[in-house]
């Protein structure tokens, strides 16, 4: 059997299984309420899995990778802050939410604020983070289908698409929570089991360190560019060609490329001695491999750093709680402590999953260089085995990670089907389990068509995008909306407005390709540090301005989200 | 008309729980039923609880915002090697998970003795 042939069956089998286990669950699941959360009858440890297992998408398993072999040390943050959100969630949110009893954000807002107007915005904004979210989950399905058989990118995108459609319309969230535990665990196996031999291999290697210089080619590489790729080249080097560059063809001659730029044709072959400096595709920043070691020295391929680093880290940290699909996931606890001790298994869970991706991002600035020609950074984890290992290893090794990068493909954009569906159909039809089905098919179009247009992103910086709307509209209601009475439904309204449209604006400038120069590239490519601030202030002050709005339940409110269970409250 | 002196009465805590709640209504009731008393009590273990998770994010605030000041003010910092790898590296990649959970379990933890005591009060 052939590497793309072991590829191919781990793809049909994480498939299968998660079909299997959603019809095995959906026989338990009867009411409209299992279908939403599960009856609220799982445990926090199948909970927990569930969750770890739903959170780690395409840009976890595929995208820190891809962003570290490019960047470096500055994309650590990303790992640091998908799992600290979890700890930001847990102090702030994480009981008096499970205690406010509703299904979705938007059920929240119009518990808490008992308005209808900002139910909606927040059922608008739930549908944008979910499709943004949804956009690069496809976009990795599609790459790593091609890379494994070749086929078309937009194979991999429906081939997910119509997964999750099926298991969503047919299982709802219980089945979902079955699956998506054990997707979980397959994913972390996937990660940790083949850096156990990528280590070892790296240590048999001598354990080579990037060193100072700009990025190499470790031995006689031979680079297959499929797509047709921009690239600039700083030193000149010597490469043997076959196929076009420039416009001319060549037939394994040999080429020196000048410094500059280059076009490389679609289904171009370039070789390359061992220690040549490999030229870097036009959309990548290139970088030499003493700044790609140290933090903060403008590698993160942006302009100021400083403020780049700290805006990610505010969108990372507070974005967690506002995520649609992470939410719906706190009311199937049981209570408060359940749903508290819950999030705390999530930590170790997630802290035990983010140990490995550095360490693929780090062995693939060593080993897997051409992909800075390719600019198919994203494929690294996926490559890296079959590179390191080799021979039937290799791709045993490589079948494993494509299985545990299509069970995040799958876990993730389920989960975040079920609440985008959830609020279609709640808020657009009229909520009975057949009009849940067809907002099933509505939330997954949408975004899979966008990712037949933009198919050239890195996939952890558009969920990061994702993770700033989140942060400056979410974050602020839940946590003013759960701490502070004075927080009334045109402040809210108001804020949610501002924060999440000034958010969407910069990260629509920012995909549509907007010029990333200066501070004001900056500032858009990274809004959060100026979106959180600005959504909390208007939150505050148009609610201080408008008292009378407070709603008048507050206080009942106040206590349902806080009084413990212990409690036994007569009313 | 007696002219006597009422009897002088002692009056002390009775520091039982049984004598307490024979003694009138109990305070779950009064927030169940939104009254003066019953907000009083809420709104202190709502600032508890507020307090203990400011508390924590602060602490991390201090200890992961502060890192690229640090690494900005000290920049030989990430010169230095830690098992031959390099010391944000090492801090980033794999220091900081096991603080994170340490910082939720201490969290857990203390929330629940404050839902506790609040609990064994308004009983």
């Amino acid at each position: 059997m052939s590497g793309s042939a072991y590829g191919t069956t781990a793809i049909a089998l994480v498939i299968m299984a998660t079909m299997l286990i959603g019809a095995f669950a959906l026989r338990l699941s009867r009411t409209t309420s299992d279908f939403y959360v599960a009856s609220r009858s799982v445990s926090p440890w199948w909970n927990a899995s569930a969750i770890g297992g739903e959170y780690l998408s395409a840009a976890s398993f595929l995208g820190i990778a891809g962003l570290i072999l490019v960047y470096g040390a500055d994309m650590l943050w990303f790992p640091v802050g998908y799992t600290a959100g979890y700890l930001v969630l847990l102090v702030l949110v994480a009981a008096p939410l499970r205690r406010s009893g509703a299904y979705t954000l938007p059920d929240f807002a119009e518990a808490r604020l008992e308005s209808r107007p900002v139910r909606l915005i927040a059922s608008v904004l739930v549908v944008t983070i979910g499709w943004l979210y949804l956009l690069p989950q496809f976009v990795g399905a599609g790459l790593t289908v091609r890379l494994v058989t070749g086929a078309p990118a937009w194979v991999g995108g429906l081939l997910v698409a119509s997964v999750v459609v099926f298991s969503v319309a047919t299982g709802g969230m219980r089945s979902i929570t079955f699956v998506q535990a054990f997707q979980y665990w397959l994913k972390l196996t996937a990660l940790a089991v083949p850096v156990l031999f990528l280590v070892i291999a790296w240590q048999a290697d001598g354990a080579p360190t990037t060193g100072s210089g700009p990025p190499a080619f470790p031995g006689r590489t031979t680079v297959t560019v499929t797509d047709g790729v921009r690239v600039t080249v700083v030193d000149p080097v010597a490469a043997v060609v076959d196929g076009t560059v420039d416009g001319t063809a060549y037939d394994h001659e040999p080429v020196t490329l000048d410094a500059g730029e280059h076009r490389v044709a679609p289904d171009t072959e370039l070789t390359f001695a061992a220690g040549a400096t490999v030229p870097h595709a036009e959309s990548l920043r290139a970088i030499s491999n003493d700044l790609w070691s140290t933090p903060l020295t403008g590698a993160g391929g942006r302009d100021h750093p400083v403020y780049a680093t700290y805006s990610l880290i505010l969108a990372l940290f507070f974005g967690t709680m506002g995520l649609p699909h992470v939410l719906v996931r706190f009311y199937t606890n049981p209570d408060g402590r359940a749903a508290r001790r819950t999030t705390l298994i999530v930590l170790c869970l997630l802290g035990a999953f983010y140990l490995f991706p550095t360490v693929y991002g780090a062995l693939a600035r060593l080993y897997t260089p051409d992909l800075l020609l390719t600019g198919r950074a994203d494929t690294a984890v996926l490559l890296l085995p079959e590179r390191l290992v080799g021979g039937v290893a290799g791709d045993l090794l490589g079948a494993l990670v494509t299985a545990g990068a299509f069970a995040a493909f799958l876990s993730t954009s389920s989960g975040l089907t079920v609440s985008v569906a959830g609020v279609l159909s709640q808020d657009v039809l009229r909520g009975s389990v057949r009009d849940f089905r067809v907002a099933a098919m509505l939330a997954v179009v949408v975004p899979f068509a966008l990712s037949l247009l933009a198919t050239s992103i890195a996939i952890a910086d558009v969920v990061g995008l994702a993770f700033a709307v989140a942060a400056s509209s979410f974050c602020p209601l839940l946590v003013l909306g759960i701490w502070w009475r004075g927080l009334s439904s045109t402040g809210a309204a108001a804020g949610l407005l501002v924060g999440g449209g000034l958010a969407t604006a910069a990260v629509s400038a920012t995909i549509a390709g907007v010029d990333r120069g200066g501070w004001a590239g900056a500032l858009l490519a990274q809004p959060a540090a100026w979106t959180v601030p600005a959504a909390f202030l208007v939150m505050v002050v148009v609610s201080l301005r408008t008292p009378s709005r407070v709603p008048s339940g507050v206080g009942r409110t106040m206590v349902r989200l806080h009084a413990p269970e212990s409690v036994a409250l007569e009313h | 008309m007696s002219d006597q002196q009422p009897r002088r009465v002692r009056i002390v805590s009775p520091r039982t729980r049984a004598t307490r709640s024979a003694t009138g209504r109990p305070v779950s009731r009064e927030i169940g039923e939104q009254t003066i008393v019953g907000e009083v009590y809420m709104g202190s273990l709502v600032r508890v609880q507020l307090r203990l998770a400011i508390g924590i994010l602060l602490i991390f605030t201090v200890l992961l915002g502060g890192l690229p000041l640090l690494l900005l003010a000290e920049p030989q910092l990430a010169d230095v090697q830690v098992l031959g790898f390099p010391l944000p590296w090492v801090l980033l990649g794999a220091v900081v998970h096991p603080v994170l959970v340490l910082g939720g379990l201490l969290y857990v933890r203390q929330a629940e003795r404050n839902e506790h005591d609040f609990s064994e009060v308004v009983r």
